[in-house]
């Protein structure tokens, strides 16, 4: 599996602090531990602090790429901040992320194509979130369909179903296990799958079981990459463990530490 | 209409491994040995680069050979108890690029040879020739421990391969590899779960992974040669796929498992519908030695000085694009 690191998000308040008060320590550690914890790509969001969205991706992209040279998650609901990430961005990064409206495609496509970048698409729509996987499908259907007629490569493209709080709606996981499965389908090769798994436990009080249990039934069913907290020592064990018995790793009594060493 | 010809892209390649040290790298060697570093399955060309060839170390013993049929001692005729002069005789009569020494003598059943003395052996070969140095212990755990050491602080510097380390008797050599500058191999009994983990154990003290060959213990033909070379094969892949752990080297003993079976060192006296050992014998450990190659293997070490030929001659057409 992918993982991306999800830590530095001006939503948490060490790094939304980090960024107002230019804190480089804060971000720069961050950016060790989660890569040292398995890390193979790591979401840069500036956050809702920022005054100049496009200045603070920038401090933080060259902060990180100080210390690490990990792909990065160009995080942002604004082009010209994901623009900006992508003109610094030392490897091939993704554009986190657009959706399957015509706008968002528009803007987001030509900068995949120029940039020769991965992108998250979210199979949500003009008619907001997906109420079920045959509205994921229809929705990953139009975002596929974008990127062949832009030239994107459907290598480069993860498919988000979008997972919602399990203490909101309940059936949506079931829902988005089976759109896994389901957006397989769409095209050959295979679109690439990816969650933003914290957002199942959102609210709850057993966070990150729900998250590492969710995550399991999720590679089972085939999920390429997720958006998680790689410092959750236990959610990067039963990951690791998933894909052990999917027979993707080969056994050894250390075989944590052996995919950690990778 | 033309078929495009599918091609398999790999993730990860064999990390390089090289035995001995020229004196502008501290060592006295007059030659090294470089293997390893694939990014393809054996001899597939098209798919990705084999940048070294396959290497084969002749054996050599520290002490006159207990178990060696005639056919296997008569081309080394007035040596064999002499191992300066026996590692002179591979190098400059059957042209040999890498020796393996073997330290049959100190085990306690076959001379029980000490520390010291054994370490004098190792010094005066390494003078008398210039190729790299394998050095094998005598799989009895504890005398290993004794005189393993000992071997890697004479020869210093030279970047000699040192085995075997296994699964529970492996911290002892690698700290001694690791202080010295040596490599190290790593052996697991025909099993690929042992093998990833003792290179993790391994590489845990310390030691770089571009520093370990693997053994995965073969058998040779007739005596389990594709079970060895399925899990040979099944190691490669997953290194291939990139699987850091699995991603050494492989050494094989052919030489060592070939000349056990019966239907290479049997005497034609006895089975006479065999036929003549004198070939028998080296076309046994020329088979195994050719199946291993084609499931990977990196170094071959190996015997009888006909058997090396042929298998050089292999090797040489395997590696013609």
């Amino acid at each position: 599996m992918l993982t991306i690191g999800e830590r530095i998000n001006g939503m948490f308040k060490d790094v939304g602090k980090a960024i107002t008060s230019k804190d480089k320590n804060v971000i720069q550690d961050l950016a060790k531990k989660q890569v040292e914890c398995g890390a193979d790509v790591l979401d840069v969001n500036v956050g809702p602090a920022a005054a100049d969205a496009v200045a603070a991706m920038r401090w933080l992209i060259e902060s990180i790429q100080e210390v690490t040279d990990v792909p990065l998650a160009l995080d942002s609901t604004k082009a010209d901040v994901i623009e900006e990430g992508l003109k610094l961005a030392k490897k091939k990064a993704i554009i986190n992320s657009t959706t399957a409206k015509k706008a968002k495609l528009d803007t987001l496509l030509p900068l995949a194509k120029k940039y020769d970048s991965g992108i998250i698409g979210l199979t949500m729509g003009e008619s907001g979130i997906p109420r079920d996987r045959n509205e994921r499908a229809e929705h990953a259907a139009v975002i596929i369909s974008a990127c062949m007629e832009a030239g994107i490569p459907i290598e480069n493209l993860y498919l988000d179903p979008i997972i919602l709080p399990v203490n909101v709606t309940q059936f949506q996981s079931l829902e988005v296990l089976e759109a896994i499965r389901d957006l397989k389908i769409l095209s050959d090769p295979a679109p690439k799958t990816v969650l933003g798994l914290s957002n199942v436990s959102q609210g709850t009080d057993k966070r990150s079981l729900i998250n590492r249990t969710f995550l399991v039934m999720a590679i089972a069913n085939g999920l390429d990459a997720a958006i998680v907290d790689p410092m959750d020592n236990e959610l990067m064990d039963a990951a690791i463990t998933a894909e052990l018995l999917l027979n993707k790793h080969i056994y050894c009594d250390s075989f944590l530490d052996a995919y950690r060493k990778k | 209409m033309s078929v495009e010809q599918v091609k398999e892209k790999w993730s990860n390649q064999i990390s390089t491994l090289t035995i001995g040290a020229t004196k502008e790298e501290g060592g006295t060697r007059t030659s090294k040995v470089v293997v390893g570093g694939e990014s393809t399955l054996p001899y597939l060309f098209d798919e990705g680069q084999i940048p070294n060839k396959p290497v084969i170390a002749m054996e050599i013993l520290d002490s006159e050979p207990v178990d060696w049929p005639c056919v296997l001692k008569e081309p080394f005729k007035g040596v064999l108890n002499d191992p300066v002069q026996w590692a002179k005789k591979c190098v400059d009569e059957y042209k040999a690029e890498l020796l393996c020494l073997r330290l049959q003598g100190i085990h306690p059943d076959f001379g029980d040879a000490s520390a010291d003395k054994t370490a004098d052996t190792v010094k005066s070969i390494l003078q008398a020739v210039g190729v790299p140095l394998i050095i094998l212990g005598c799989d009895h755990a504890e005398k290993d421990n004794q005189v393993l050491p000992k071997c890697c602080e004479v020869a210093k510097g030279e970047s000699c391969l040192f085995g075997d380390a296994t699964e529970d008797n492996y911290k002892t050599l690698t700290a001694a590899c690791l202080a010295d500058g040596h490599n190290i191999i790593g052996e697991s009994p025909i099993d690929i779960n042992i093998a990833k983990q003792v290179n993790i154990l391994i590489t845990d003290m310390g030691f770089d992974i571009k520093k370990i060959a693997m053994n995965p213990t073969i058998g040779a033909l007739g005596y389990g040669m594709e079970y060895a070379y399925s899990i040979m094969e099944r190691a490669r892949l997953a290194a291939l796929m990139g699987d850091k752990m699995l991603s050494m080297p492989f050494i094989c003993f052919v030489g060592q498992e070939a000349w056990r079976s019966k239907e290479a060192k049997g005497a034609q006296a006895e089975h006479p519908e065999w036929g003549p050992e004198a070939q028998r014998g080296p076309v046994w450990e020329a088979s195994t030695a050719i199946s291993v190659l084609l499931s990977g293997a990196d170094i071959l070490t190996m015997r009888h000085p006909k058997a090396v030929e042929i298998v050089r001659k292999t090797i040489d057409s395997l590696m013609k694009k």
